[in-house]
């Protein structure tokens, strides 16, 4: 049984492997995710977050704006894990013994 | 240690004595302060340099914890009663949903800023606004979560 989970490692190990050897690499101008024209009429995805982050927002911090605003969905998802961990810990943790 | 009328920490039997070493005790006291401060510096410095709320949020409970570790139950607890960590952290998420639907009900999508009730904000300031808002809710819910892990560890 443990040859077989080794082996599953190694397998799933080959095919991360393969996989992050055939990706883009970084920064390419050329690769399929900057080929879409974004609203900025641009070929590179992020141009429009990068050229219009001060002016929509008024925040100098690019990070926060693309976090808290133009991401804030993926950020409500965060904190949500984050409470769900705490609840889970409450529930686990905090066992209260039965009388006798 | 039974504390009279006023019930601080829901087991009794989890109640933790303070440490008896005064150099620790005055230490704390005078440090936790600062880390307060840091960390709503960091919280409120999030538009303008690495920050925002989850760190924010990451140093006022290591200031609370401090506290916790060093003076004891009865002397921490008053501070921020375990009772009111989880309520905490649900309030926090629900601050950030909140100002999500009120944006969808004042006309927008979901956590879209430029819909909140205030007109007399430009659209732009709207936003900045909008992300201040919700980091106060990331900040509650990150603090009062590992502080009420602690507690649940503490079995208080």
């Amino acid at each position: 049984m443990k040859t077989l989970q080794y082996f599953l490692l190694l397998a799933f190990l080959g095919i991360l492997v393969i996989a992050v050897t055939s990706l883009p690499p970084r920064g390419d101008v050329t690769a399929p995710v900057h080929q879409h024209v974004n609203p900025a009429g641009t070929l590179v995805a992020g141009t429009y977050f990068i050229q219009h982050a001060y002016e929509d927002t008024k925040t100098p911090n690019m990070v926060t704006v693309i976090l808290a605003d133009y991401r804030a969905f993926d950020t409500m998802g965060e904190v949500i894990v984050v409470f769900a961990g705490g609840i889970a810990c409450f529930f686990i943790l905090n066992v209260r013994r039965r009388k006798p | 240690m039974s504390s009279g009328n006023v019930e601080l920490c829901r087991k009794e039997a989890a109640m933790m004595a303070p440490t008896e070493s005064p150099i620790i005790h005055l230490a704390s006291r005078g440090i936790s302060p600062v880390i307060l401060l840091i960390g709503l510096y960091v919280f409120f410095h999030g538009h303008y340099s690495p920050g925002g709320g989850f760190q924010g949020g990451v140093l006022l409970a290591a200031a609370i914890l401090l506290l916790r570790l060093s003076l004891g139950t009865s002397l921490s607890q008053p501070i921020m009663p375990s009772w009111i960590t989880l309520r905490l952290s649900a309030l926090g998420a629900l601050i950030f949903a909140g100002i999500g639907l009120v944006a969808v009900l004042f006309g927008g999508n979901f956590l879209d800023y430029h819909f909140l009730p205030m007109p007399w904000l430009d659209p732009a300031y709207l936003r900045y606004y909008g992300i201040l808002m919700i980091e106060v809710g990331v900040t509650i819910t990150v603090m009062t979560t590992l502080v009420s892990i602690y507690d649940d560890l503490l079995g208080c």
